[in-house]
């Protein structure tokens, strides 16, 4: 079986699988990274996104062979230590999760949203597809309005 | 006059503590009886009650405004109440509470917390909260629905706490020869006179031993809460958002791999073959295969792999029994149930009218985003079980039964939920992976497959309304409501073996259980004379369940569809037709709230309109002002809501606001876009990419809601801001675009290819672009 090497959250990582193995289920089932979660596995709720080289993916659909090489952030590696994101303080602060389960792809694909714009706009955060079935969307909406505040300027 | 009455329960009721275990570092306080009887708050409401003047007066309806669902489970627990709460106060002056109840998002992992660090005078971070494992000993006390969590939990978790707290200021009394009356606690630290202080965690192992057993406690009163009513954010939240939360899915019990099923490809399909399970076996990562009554599992060394060994199976399928049935064939039959409903009996005076519609409704998923899952670890003589339960003592119970070991053989863990909206009231993730488990002789951790959630999960069944009222001269002399619906299965009854063991009776046992809920759930919060509503159910072999407000968002919301055809043909505003129309001026404070902040009748462009409602049930009221952009009819949009809510006591606000928040999309949904269709036995969606539950651009960019003040005892708040939203969306649609929607959901259109029945769908891989 081959081998790929990555690196997860800062720290390099070398996986034997199949090359089309989803990397969801490689970070899950085999490195015990359980902070992408899977709402159905089809590209459709976006539970599973993570930052791959900065930018967002549902690794659900994302094969580990393209991954070699590349650096994957998950959810458990977005704060500094105990330090959290500006996302992830925002999140609090809107006391946005409820059952808590979308939320860690809501938060990195906000992560990567906010990489691209410091401002979004109501339309930007329209096409954010993710799931949300407790309906929590207006205080991720603000949420993700406040973390545009809060982000250091790069 | 609420709060009042309120309060005086308070201090009627004195509250009983033994000390039951007094370990070396910490103490277990059991409260022996249930120390605040619980005042139904019978009459309170009508006492309040201004009447309308220019209506007639409907008498109160005995089930669903007098008694409700809430006390019906409130009084269903009260020989156990006293059980159910053990706090244990730790050295380190933290305290230590397993909740008996589900966390499925609802919030009761903070609001009760919020309740113990009241009364005990500690910081709400010092409370520790997990889920209780299955406690046999409650028995119909320990079942999380109906929106019953703070009204089952609040006068038991004051109640041990005040006892806690007092056992440990008695004890620095005692120690320090000082009346406990002179001594104060702050953050869990007593302070005496002088200056002298002990924390609780120091108390702890001498309160364990003292002799106090005389020691009457009663919880603060309400005008001395510094916490309870205020905003707090959730306790789980930094967890949540740093990916450390734990949810079946997650878990890591030692051997057990991922595990799926293959299922049958229509509704209760049954396994005659599997033609290929050895080469099944060979394939990589996979370890076991085995057939079970509902299908047939695969167990790998990942999940990829276990969803590539349930689609290589060659598996030959018996018939389901409901293959040859279809929307249209249980519209029919729903509308049979009603049958021919006669001409009023009464002769209608000169000037009289008569409204009557009909409104049809789709089937609807439960869809938490966490997916049915449980891990089980059957072993000869003994079982565990992981999985997110709602009702977990009847788990225990028939797992037990299942696997033919004694009951305590069996421990059943409560996991966290990834939502639920009442799918969890069921187990039988719990039950296929006890299954699975002794059939394959390892650990497992079963997950299933969105595909399979919606197809061969539990749904909210579909429906048939028709009403009739009949008026006069601005009056309304009867309103009449007949409600029809694939029966919704109550096999879960209180969540323990008798009541499971009563709604299992055959034609009678769940209808007999439902009319008895329908009632307790939904009633008419208008003056409108004559008022009757009839619940005719139709028995089907699909698995069916309560769905987040069960009847009311049918029955509330046609009803609220009617309030304002009615307002209508009367030629009066929605808000003033309201207002004359509903019983007391709790309801109508809401009411004009919203109107108020979201400027009722304020101009907008065609298309595009404002819509109200009004619902009254688990001892709250709310009201709900809506703006539906509607010029593209096939995507309207709630651009704006505002929502008012009046739940009695509010313990915790923002939580309170989130449950607002929740129901206000499912309304959304529910009116606009979210349904399932039927076809020859199975239903068509497979994920949210047709099961259309409304994403962010379907959801209103403004909302505001507001909590109405303190007013007496807490509420339910978990299912009641659904049936309001659904009315106030369709009332806004029918002003937007004249058009008065009769089924739902509004857009329905299969516009997208169904997956094949049969095996689950495989991911759709996309590769990714090369590095830059």
């Amino acid at each position: 079986m081959p081998s790929y090497t990555f690196d997860l959250n800062g720290k390099p990582v070398s996986v034997d699988a199949p090359a089309d193995h989803p990397l969801l289920w490689t970070l899950r089932d085999q490195l015990g990274v359980t902070g992408p979660k899977m709402g159905c596995n089809l590209d459709v709720c976006k539970a599973c996104t993570c930052l791959i080289d900065g930018e967002a993916y549902t690794t659900c659909v994302t094969r580990i062979a393209d991954v070699a090489g590349r650096e994957v952030t998950t959810i458990e590696g977005l704060a500094d230590g105990d330090k959290l994101h500006p996302v992830q303080e925002a999140w609090l602060a809107h006391d946005v999760p409820q059952c808590g389960f979308c939320q860690p792809g809501q938060i990195m694909r906000t992560v990567a949203l906010l990489k691209k714009t410091t401002n979004p706009t109501d339309a930007e955060i329209d096409e954010i597809e993710n799931v949300c079935r407790c309906g929590t969307y207006f205080r991720i909406r603000e949420a993700i309005k406040s973390a545009a505040e809060h982000m250091p300027s790069t | 006059m609420l709060s009042k009455d309120a309060k005086d329960d308070d201090e009627d009721h004195r509250g009983v503590v033994s000390v039951a275990v007094g370990r070396r570092r910490f103490l277990t306080y059991l409260v022996a009886a249930p120390t605040l009887t619980v005042a139904a708050r019978i009459g309170l409401d009508s006492g309040a009650a201004a009447p309308a003047h220019a209506a007639i007066p409907s008498p109160p309806q005995l089930l669903g405004e007098t008694i409700d669902l809430q006390d019906l489970l409130v009084i269903a627990g009260l020989p156990t109440a006293g059980l159910l709460f053990q706090i244990q106060v730790n050295e380190d002056n933290t305290v230590s509470v397993p909740l008996p109840r589900a966390e499925v998002g609802q919030g009761l992992t903070t609001a009760v917390p919020m309740l113990i660090a009241e009364e005990m005078d500690i910081p709400l971070s010092s409370v520790r909260m997990t889920l209780a494992d299955a406690r046999p000993e409650l028995v119909m006390g320990q079942i999380s629905g109906g929106s019953s969590g703070i009204c089952t939990l609040y006068d038991p978790a004051r109640a041990a706490a005040a006892a806690a707290r007092a056992r440990l200021v008695a004890t620095a009394a005692q120690q320090w020869g000082i009346p406990s009356e002179r001594l104060t606690v702050t953050d869990g630290t007593i302070h005496a006179p002088g200056g002298r202080t002990a924390t609780y965690g120091s108390l702890a192992v001498a309160a364990a031993k003292a002799d106090l057993s005389k020691l009457v406690v009663e919880p603060k009163p309400e005008s001395k809460a510094k916490l309870v009513g205020t905003r707090a954010t959730r306790l789980d939240a930094r967890d949540i958002v740093t990916g450390k939360h734990t949810y079946t899915h997650d878990l890591n019990v030692a051997g057990a791999k991922p595990c799926l099923m293959r299922r049958p490809p229509t509704i209760k399909g049954t396994v005659q073959a599997v033609n290929n399970a050895d080469t099944v076996r060979r394939m990589p990562g996979v370890l076991a295969v085995a057939t079970i009554p509902t299908g047939v599992a695969v167990l790998a060394e990942t999940f990829a792999q276990a969803l590539d060994g349930v689609n290589a199976l060659d598996v030959a399928w018996g018939p389901g029994p409901v293959d040859n049935e279809s929307d249209d064939t249980v519209r029919q039959k729903l509308r049979r149930a009603v049958g021919p409903v006669g001409d009023p009996p009464v002769t209608l005076p000169l000037g009289a009218g008569s409204l009557e519609a009909e409104f049809d409704f789709a089937f609807l998923s439960h869809a938490p985003l966490e997916t049915n899952a449980a891990v089980a670890d059957v072993r000869s003589d003994r079982a565990e079980i992981w999985s997110a339960l709602q009702t977990p003592i009847i788990t225990q119970e028939t797992i037990a039964k299942e696997l033919r070991l004694p009951l305590h053989k069996v421990t059943v863990h409560v996991m966290p939920s990834g939502g639920s909206f009442g799918r969890r009231l069921f187990f039988d993730a719990a039950l296929e992976a006890a299954q699975i488990s002794q059939a394959m002789g390892r650990p497992v951790k079963l997950i299933w497959h969105r595909t399979d959630d919606i197809r061969h999960g539990r749904v909210h069944p579909a429906k048939y309304h028709k009403v009739r009222v009949n008026y006069v001269r601005g009056n309304v002399l009867s309103y009449q409501h007949w409600s029809a619906s694939v029966l919704t299965s109550l096999e879960h009854g209180f969540g323990e073996a008798l009541t499971t063991a009563v709604a299992k009776i055959p034609g009678i046992g769940n209808e007999s259980l439902n009319q008895v809920a329908f009632h307790a759930m939904v009633h008419c919060p208008y003056n409108f004379g004559v008022v009757g509503q009839h619940l005719h159910e139709v028995n089907m072999p699909i698995d069916t369940g309560s769905w987040r407000s069960v009847w009311s968002v049918n029955t509330r919301g046609v009803e609220e569809i009617i309030v304002d055809e009615l307002a209508r043909r009367f030629k009066k505003d929605p808000v003033q037709f309201r207002r004359e129309f509903l019983k007391d001026d709790r309801q109508r404070a809401v009411l004009d709230k919203v109107a108020s902040e979201g400027n009722w009748g304020r101009s907008l462009p065609a298309g595009v309109a404002q819509g109200l409602a009004f619902h009254d049930e688990m001892k709250g009221v709310t009201a709900c002002l809506v703006e539906l952009d509607a010029r593209d009819q096939k995507h309207p949009r709630v651009t704006k809501a505002v929502v008012a809510v009046d739940v009695g006591r509010p313990i915790n606000v923002s939580g309170i606001e989130a449950q607002v928040l929740g129901g206000l999309t499912d309304g959304i949904s529910v009116a606009l876009s979210g349904g399932l269709h039927l076809r020859n036995g199975y239903f068509l969606e497979g994920s949210y990419h047709n099961f259309h539950y409304a994403r962010q651009k379907d959801t209103p960019p403004q909302v505001q809601i507001f909590v109405m003040p303190a007013n007496g005892r807490p509420g339910g708040m978990g299912e009641f801001a659904v049936p309001v939203s659904f009315g106030a969306v369709v009332n806004a649609y029918r002003r937007a675009t004249g058009i008065l929607p009769t089924s739902f959901p509004i857009n329905s259109d299969i516009d997208w290819e169904p997956y094949p029945p049969g095996p689950v769908p495989n991911p759709p891989m996309r590769p990714l672009p090369p590095k830059r």
